[in-house]
């Protein structure tokens, strides 16, 4: 069995120890402080991409946030404009139509006195024309006429 | 194939499965009385060494915030094992992260390049396993009594046993701390060698059985390239029980169980 031949165990021994030393001091001087530093940079540098990553969030939502109570101002500004111009439309309008009916009611008045004053009018000639008549009627049938008498006997008809 | 086998196989098909476990001295060489021969083994764990400084500094090369495939890699295996030692020891645990990180790459690289065809595998010889697992118990063991002064014997009585079985007990914890560097070591060395004795023993068979016709030989064919599979997984696995056992041991010696 090779592995007996006591001869065999210094040499193995030797470089071994010489391998293992030459192993360790590479390991632990140059290779794995390389691997630590490159593990800790990429860990900073995704914990800053996270942190950086949450601070757009908030941006974000700050925007959104005030987007969103910039819609609603608007939208309230809006409803405000819409409900004055109503008001003031409807105010107009109320004015124009006291305006028209007073008008109206004017012209309404004054075509009344009209009518009154052309009926008293056409009253009174009722009058004159119906003494006439009478007067002409009297006078065809007796001869002669008391003017003053047959505008008595008219008014008294005519009451 | 050993000049003992090539002796007495006669046949010229008889393959000696142990004869990959070999250690072959490439240049001898000697450094005052200590022999440090460059042999297969210091081959494949120089090799192991430089594939990993190549995927370690090649993998961190761009050090991209977007990792590649061989940034992926050794990023990966970084936060395994530093979450293998999170996990089993807790934060003080992260000191020894370079050492765990370096142990498990390196029973890692060599289990796997021992399943290239051709190559020696390192981790098949008991004395580099058990020269691991010894330098672990041992440093353990510092590192109990440095954490906890003598307080650390109390290791050795576990809670809530009454005092009358504690004469059981604690020589059975006593030898079962001290049988550590066995089991560590002999668990990965037993296995690199048995899955590589065993795919050596199959292809034997392919040879032996081919010689009756294609489809004796394909059989142990076909069984050898799912245990090769087997193997890859074993090599990894092993690796992986190594380091998680070395962690257990950390947490037992910071945390006293």
């Amino acid at each position: 069995m090779p592995q007996l031949e006591f001869h065999t165990f210094v040499p193995q021994l030797v470089w071994l120890v010489i391998v293992f030393g030459y192993l360790y001091v590479m390991m632990s001087r140059v290779a794995l402080p390389r691997i630590a530093t490159v593990l800790e940079e990429r860990r900073d540098r995704i914990a800053d991409d996270l942190d950086q990553a949450e601070q757009f969030k908030r941006q974000t939502d700050e925007a959104i946030e005030a987007y969103e109570k910039a819609l609603a101002e608007a939208r309230a500004k809006a409803h405000e404009i819409a409900q004055e111009t109503r008001d003031r439309l409807h105010e107009e309008t109320e004015r124009q139509r006291l305006a028209i009916e007073a008008r109206l009611a004017e012209k309404i008045a004054e075509a009344e006195k009209q009518i009154a004053a052309t009926k008293e009018a056409a009253l009174a000639n009722v009058r004159t024309v119906a003494v006439d008549v009478a007067d002409a009627i009297v006078a065809q049938l007796l001869g002669e006429a008391d003017r003053s008498a047959t505008e008595r006997a008219v008014d008294t008809e005519l009451k | 194939m050993s000049v003992e086998n090539a002796e007495h196989g006669g046949g010229g098909f008889a393959i000696d499965p142990m004869h990959q476990f070999e250690i072959k001295t490439y240049f001898p060489l000697q450094l005052g009385s200590i022999d440090a021969s460059f042999t297969n083994s210091s081959l494949f764990m120089v090799i192991a060494a430089a594939l990993l400084t190549i995927l370690m500094l090649a993998g961190m090369s761009r050090r991209a915030m977007v990792p590649g495939r061989l940034q992926s890699i050794v990023e990966l295996s970084y936060e395994f094992i530093a979450n293998m030692l999170r996990d089993n020891v807790g934060t003080a645990g992260l000191r020894f992260f370079p050492f765990v990180f370096t142990l498990f790459m390196f029973i890692l690289a060599l289990n796997l390049l021992g399943m290239v065809p051709y190559s020696f595998t390192v981790t098949s010889h008991i004395i580099v396993t058990f020269a691991l697992a010894f330098f672990i118990f041992i440093g353990v063991t510092i590192l109990g009594f440095a954490v906890h002064g003598f307080g650390f014997f109390k290791f050795f009585v576990p809670h809530g046993v009454p005092a009358y079985l504690l004469p059981l007990v604690v020589p059975i914890e006593v030898v079962s701390y001290l049988t550590r560097p066995i089991s560590l070591s002999v668990r990965l060395f037993a296995n690199m060698m048995a899955g590589h004795t065993v795919l050596k023993v199959f292809a034997g068979f392919v040879i032996a059985l081919g010689a009756f016709g294609y489809l004796p030989g394909l059989l142990p064919l076909a069984f050898m390239v799912a245990l090769t599979g087997l193997e890859v997984l074993v090599a990894a696995l092993q690796a992986y029980v190594f380091a998680i056992l070395t962690c257990i041991y950390l947490n037992d010696a910071l945390h006293m169980h």
